[in-house]
């Protein structure tokens, strides 16, 4: 009754093309930016920052990039972590050897740098489509996990092989306290999601989808294969290095190679695949779950009673991430996003049936 | 000078029949239902641990026989539950099916089987040889036990080959993988030819266990194995028994000997840290490959009919 | 041969001439030696029994394949090879036997994507959004509405296109085609599974199509009725090679169609 339409006509194409036609949704969405902003600062401790809202909105970040390359174009990429570590490592070489450089500007050229390398790496999905694009970003993953562990002027020649970053700032204002930080990232996230969601809606995300649906039937309406496929990859490549990037100088502080290995590119994978693909949503709803779930495990034992080892709960984890990949696939492939709209639908109707 | 060089590309090829063992498991599935079933990785990894841990209760070949069986029962499981859901999906969805049930076992196997570091003794002879004396001073070294690895995977390679050439059984498996409909219209039960199918390749798993096992120890890593496989089968073709060999051959060469050649290179060249080429020349091998060749050195062309 | 530079094809001229194609995969060959052209402004129908070449036909002019010998001239530019993309861009629309729509996008969506070539606000615009590209989306579903009304179909335009009835499909896909406001529809079989109702309402829209927006329309097509009522002009091919060229008239009554069709040997 609460979640009804009635009354709300669209009166032109633009109201009806919006991200939230329905009234309700866009203020819901509207209350919770203002709380991310203005809400959540009052009542957040440094835990709450630092282990679950600046990690969710970082990799919420890079499942973005991920769901528009994998989710939206069909193109399925295994080497998300190596581009996370082009961010990471081409942000901190630019903020080591220019200081000068505003900091917005080095998780840009992060982006930017992550780009061109995206770009590259996809130049072969005009002839190789599938599984066997994955196993070329399996390559792409490989070689630059390689890359930033061995080739020493990337680490600035550090003895350990590990980078570390000072501290930040952004014009002049120190980002010090886990609260600016998180301020910090949450603007950059909620500005590149926003473009991301236009991107989607537009020429851009149909050429992508159509792509991804039928790339044959593309190409007779006008699609170049070769331009939609380098663009999904590089825009992809944007968002992950800049997300690699926000890892690296905000989440880490420092970091080495492995933080960026197969390891993370299977956990934003299954982000995607759990949060939903094809969506900008389930890309924030499937970070929010992988971060959670260790949380929630290692609380489990308070709350219930149960002791647990940690090892123990990594396997749990291994196994309820695996089976409810599974899962989704099996069931629903546009994951936790579709649920959530399918129960939106519900809620449209209640308290009737239908 | 070539001594050393030698002595790598033995071990090299040693270390490629094994690839290829775990590789020849993807090919027999996708041969026969075109699933790619990347949680062969895990299978090999559930199978190692499960004959370490039963051989520590109980003798050996029991213990065998007994993870056989599991495996085969796992294989049916993996069918049964997972796999024919997804019967219509394309490639992508079923990779990634089998990319979390690879999680789940490798969280399953380490909850019922414990975590640890296990052996598997196999009884091997650990000292190593030492051949063509003559020829080079001090002799080439091999190590035994990767040559009786080898020599287990022949035998299988060559055993498979045979089942699927001239076998009955074999024919109705290569008739499924051409056209399910097909096959099933002249009466070949598809349900016992992908259960069988699936029990086979979970015993390829037992044996290529059971060789990584003995030689690394049976841990984790293992399943990373796996992703070694994909650059085996993109060379050798998704769907040639021969070219699984090959493919691996030439990876597990490959690696080796760009390790040993290639590596001093490229750290003076680029001042490295260190080599470690090893870790992405078979997949940056394979990506050439895929430019080049798309359907591996025996594999069929996928032609796209509108 | 080029047309001189300036000269707008007026109806009743040649838009497309195919011209001695021959088309072979492997040992099969699918196109013998085939020429034959289409008038613009025409209905152009192409028949015969199964296994004719009339698929591969399309193909050939839609740039899928490429053709052994022989050329294809469009508005007076003589190619002899060409990627489908161009032939889109060239103003070459075509459906499928099998729809070819995208299943994962509604029907809206799909229609829209029709318009892509028509869409040219650069990738900047789009991320802001609000502002040129939103005026363009707007502009453009404006007309992407009026085939949506002409085709019937307001109703399920935003369901997704794989849980629509395979006839209904094909009227999106028509649509789709539509959208590119092509000069030259090429109709693989657009009655195709369709009971006699639907056919009526298919028939009407490829009529309208051609009168209203003027399109020329190659098609092709089994049922006879439908053919010979709907056609300007017909071309017969069996085993890859024309066996007849004419009026649906001429057509019908020549002694070798008939055979083709009856399957005497020959």
């Amino acid at each position: 009754m609460l979640y009804r339409e009635v009354g709300q006509f669209k009166t032109s194409y633009a109201a009806d093309q919006a991200i939230f036609p329905i009234a309700q949704d866009r203020w819901f969405v509207l209350a919770l930016v203002v709380f991310a902003f203005i809400g959540v600062p009052l009542i957040a401790n440094q835990y709450l920052y630092t282990e679950v809202l600046i990690p969710v909105l970082i990799l919420s970040l890079a499942a973005i990039g991920l769901n528009i390359l994998t989710g939206y174009c069909g193109q399925l990429s295994l080497g998300t972590g190596g581009f996370m570590a082009v961010g990471a490592y081409a942000a901190y070489n630019l903020a080591l050897r220019v200081p000068e450089v505003n900091l917005i500007l080095v998780f840009l050229f992060g982006g930017l740098m992550a780009t061109l390398v995206g770009i590259l790496f996809g130049l072969p999905s005009l002839r190789i489509k599938g599984f066997y694009l994955a196993v070329a970003t399996l390559a792409a993953q490989f070689f630059l996990e390689w890359a930033f562990a061995r080739v020493k002027w990337f680490t600035n020649y550090a003895p350990s092989g590990s980078v570390a970053v000072g501290q930040l700032d952004v014009f002049g204002i120190p980002i010090d306290t886990p609260g600016r930080h998180y301020l910090l990232v949450l603007s950059i996230v909620v500005i590149l999601a926003l473009a991301a969601t236009n991107l989607v809606r537009g020429r851009i995300g149909r050429t992508w989808m159509a792509m991804r649906d039928m790339d044959i039937a593309a190409e007779i309406i006008g699609i170049r294969p070769l331009h939609a496929k380098l663009s999904a990859f590089a825009i992809s490549s944007f968002y992950i290095g800049v997300a690699g990037a926000l890892w690296g100088f905000v989440r880490l502080g420092s970091w080495e190679p492995l933080a960026f290995d197969i390891n993370r590119s299977f956990q934003v994978l299954f982000m995607v695949i759990i949060g939903g693909l094809g969506s900008i949503l389930g890309s924030f709803l499937g970070a929010a779950f992988i971060v959670l779930t260790p949380i929630f495990l290692n609380q489990l034992p308070n709350l219930i009673g149960i002791s647990l080892s940690t090892a123990a709960i990594s396997h749990i984890e291994f196994m309820l991430f695996g089976a409810l990949i599974v899962f989704f696939l099996i069931v629903e492939p546009h994951g936790f996003a579709r649920l959530w709209a399918i129960g939106k639908e519900k809620l449209r109707l209640w308290p009737f049936p239908y | 000078m070539l001594g050393p060089i030698l002595e790598t590309l033995i071990g090299g090829l040693l270390t490629g029949i094994l690839y290829s063992l775990v590789a020849l498991g993807f090919v027999l599935i996708f041969k026969a239902s075109g699933v790619f079933n990347f949680a062969q990785g895990a299978m090999v990894l559930f199978a190692a641990l499960a004959l370490a841990r039963l051989s520590e209760v109980m003798p050996f070949l029991l213990a065998l026989a007994l993870s056989a069986l599991i495996m085969i029962a796992l294989a049916y499981a993996i069918e049964f539950l997972v796999l024919r859901h997804l019967v219509n999906q394309e490639g992508i969805i079923l990779f990634m099916a089998t990319l979390g049930i690879t999680y789940f076992l490798d969280g399953f196997g380490q909850s019922v089987w414990g975590s640890d570091i296990y052996k598997i003794r196999l009884g091997l002879p650990q000292d190593p040889i030492f051949i063509l004396e003559s020829m080079f001073p001090g002799g080439l070294l091999i190590d035994p036990a990767e040559l009786v690895a080898a020599v287990i995977c022949a035998v299988m390679v060559a055993v498979l080959a045979v089942f699927f050439q001239v076998t009955r059984v074999g024919r109705a498996l290569r008739a499924v993988a051409d056209d399910h409909q097909a096959a099933q219209s002249v009466g070949i039960p598809l349900n016992h030819i992908w259960l069988m199918v699936w029990a086979v390749s979970g015993l390829v798993a037992l044996v290529a266990g059971m060789i990584w096992g003995a030689k690394l120890g049976v841990q984790f890593s293992i399943s990373l194995v796996a992703l070694k496989a994909l650059p085996v089968l993109i060379l050798g073709g998704l769907t040639s028994i021969p070219g699984a060999i090959v493919g691996g051959l030439i990876i597990g060469a490959g690696e080796k000997l760009a390790e040993v050649l290639l590596s001093p290179v490229l750290i003076r060249w680029f001042d490295l840290a260190g080599g470690g080429i090893e870790n992405w020349f078979a997949y940056v091998l394979a990506l050439v490959f895929l430019l080049v060749r798309p359907q591996g050195l025996f594999g069929e062309r996928i032609i796209e009919r509108i | 041969m080029r047309a001189p530079a300036g000269s707008a094809i007026v109806a009743g001229d040649t838009l497309l001439a195919v011209d001695r194609v021959s088309l072979a995969f492997g040992g099969v060959r699918a196109l013998r030696d085939v020429s034959f052209d289409i008038r613009k402004g025409e209905i152009r129908a192409i028949i015969g029994p199964n296994g004719a070449g009339k698929t591969s036909m399309l193909n050939v002019v839609n740039g899928f394949y490429q053709p052994q010998r022989g050329s294809i001239t469009f508005k007076g530019v003589t190619r002899a090879k060409m990627r489908p993309f161009e032939a889109a861009r060239g103003g070459i629309a075509r459906t499928f036997q099998n729809v070819a729509l995208f299943k994962g996008m509604t029907v809206l969506d799909n229609i829209m994507a029709g318009r892509t070539l028509k869409m040219h606000r650069g990738f900047f615009w789009q991320l802001m959004r609000y502002g040129p590209a939103l005026a363009e989306e707007v502009e453009h579903r404006r007309r992407v509405e009026d085939i949506i009304d002409f085709l019937q179909i307001p109703h399920i335009r935003k369901i997704p296109v794989g849980k629509l009835p395979y006839g209904l499909q094909k009227r999106v896909e028509l649509g789709r085609a539509l959208a590119m406001e092509p000069e030259l529809l090429l109709l693989d079989e657009p009655m195709a599974g369709m009971n006699l109702e639907e056919k009526e309402d298919m028939s009407r829209f490829v009529i309208d199509v051609n009168n209203h927006y003027g399109t020329t329309i190659a098609l092709i097509e089994h049922d006879m009725g439908v053919v010979m009522d709907l056609s300007d002009r017909i071309v017969v091919l069996d085993h890859g090679v024309k066996i007849a060229d004419g009026t649906p008239p001429e057509v019908q009554g020549d002694q070798t169609v008939i055979d083709a069709y009856l399957g005497v040997a020959h």
